[in-house]
């Protein structure tokens, strides 16, 4: 294919988008109107199943198997990350790393928030299915939380209080409880992914059946998937270093005398 | 549309013209950050407090960490 035959195709195509897009832009209704189907729809099924939060009756009960496919594209993408930032045959992780103290103002921030994050991320977590959030919103915030550790501390002690092998197996514990509690659905005799536990009372912490269960599993996994992806960029961004052609391949490089910030020892 | 909506919608149209315009990745990522929270004030003043915590959770903290990363990771090899 030719460079003018390939502007000709996207030409020809990108015209008759547009226009399909003109012509969609010319008949939606005006901004907040009070014409919603959607909404006519979704919450009334919502409140038949005693979920105060829509949003996570639209992601884990009404369209629970959409977010199956998102959290097995998050642990797909996790895996391939794990696979991709392995060191390479010619590079190896270093074991000393010179690195400074932080300030102590980092360090009192750091220390003090860390704390506060995690009770939020759980709080965020367990009550998705009454409050905004969810499982995955609190996963995100637990897993970037657990870095304040990082930032108020030295990569070494984090990488200590850290171990990553623990965070790969809940990660594939929980996606795999997802569809575990999916098929528990059909098991009872409904549908995939159906709502099938007790649903208690409107606005209850026990309440919406499979929505909190599955907000916590999909917690769980988001929040060491995170974590998991992470400590693998931090790992090739400060400890895996190119051995330039040294013979014994013992990894000592002139680039090891420069601390991570860049910094002179 | 409210004034909150107007003010939010030119904060997030000012904020991604910036982020594009900044040259060097290491700080494209910090204006990066700082985009995904004016898009959070955004998403939160249409009324959509999920999506705006996702927002600020994914684009404000994940996103830019892992580009920092890399940054750091490639201007080490050179």
């Amino acid at each position: 294919m030719t460079r003018t035959v390939r502007y000709v195709v996207f030409g020809l195509g990108a015209t008759g988008i547009g226009l399909l897009g003109v012509f969609a832009i010319l008949k939606i209704p005006a901004f907040g109107a009070s014409s919603h189907p959607y909404r006519d729809a979704s919450i009334p099924a919502a409140v038949k199943h005693a979920t105060s939060n829509v949003i996570s009756s639209i992601n884990f009960d009404q369209r629970g198997l959409d977010t199956l496919g998102e959290e097995s594209i998050f642990l797909a993408s996790v895996l391939v990350i794990s696979v991709i930032l392995r060191p390479a045959g010619h590079e190896t992780e270093r074991r000393e790393l010179s690195e400074g103290r932080p300030l102590d103002s980092t360090v009192l921030g750091g220390l003090v928030f860390l704390p506060i994050v995690l009770i939020i991320g759980l709080d965020v977590i367990t009550h998705g299915h009454l409050t905004p959030g969810g499982g995955f919103q609190g996963g995100v915030i637990l897993g970037t939380g657990i870095h304040l550790l990082y930032v108020a501390g030295t990569y070494r002690m984090f990488e200590k209080v850290r171990p990553v092998r623990p965070f790969e197996w809940t990660e594939a514990i929980a996606a795999g409880a997802f569809a575990c509690l999916g098929i528990s659905g059909v098991l009872v005799g409904a549908s995939f992914l159906a709502n099938v536990v007790p649903q208690g009372v409107f606005g209850d912490l026990f309440s919406a059946g499979t929505v909190p269960l599955l907000n916590g599993v999909v917690g769980v996994e988001v929040a060491s998937g995170v974590v998991v992806l992470i400590s693998k960029f931090l790992e090739q961004a400060l400890t895996v270093r190119s051995d330039s052609g040294n013979p014994q391949g013992n990894g000592h490089t002139s680039r090891e005398t420069k601390t991570p910030d860049g910094q002179h020892p | 549309m409210t004034a909150i909506i107007g003010v939010a919608l030119t904060m997030v149209l000012l904020g991604g013209t910036a982020v594009v315009l900044t040259e060097k990745p290491a700080r494209q990522a910090i204006m990066l950050s700082i985009y995904g929270v004016l898009l959070g004030i955004l998403f939160l003043s249409l009324a959509a407090p999920d999506v705006a915590l996702s927002q600020i959770g994914v684009g404000t903290a994940v996103v830019p960490l892992v580009v920092m990363l890399a940054v750091k990771r490639i201007e080490t090899r050179t």
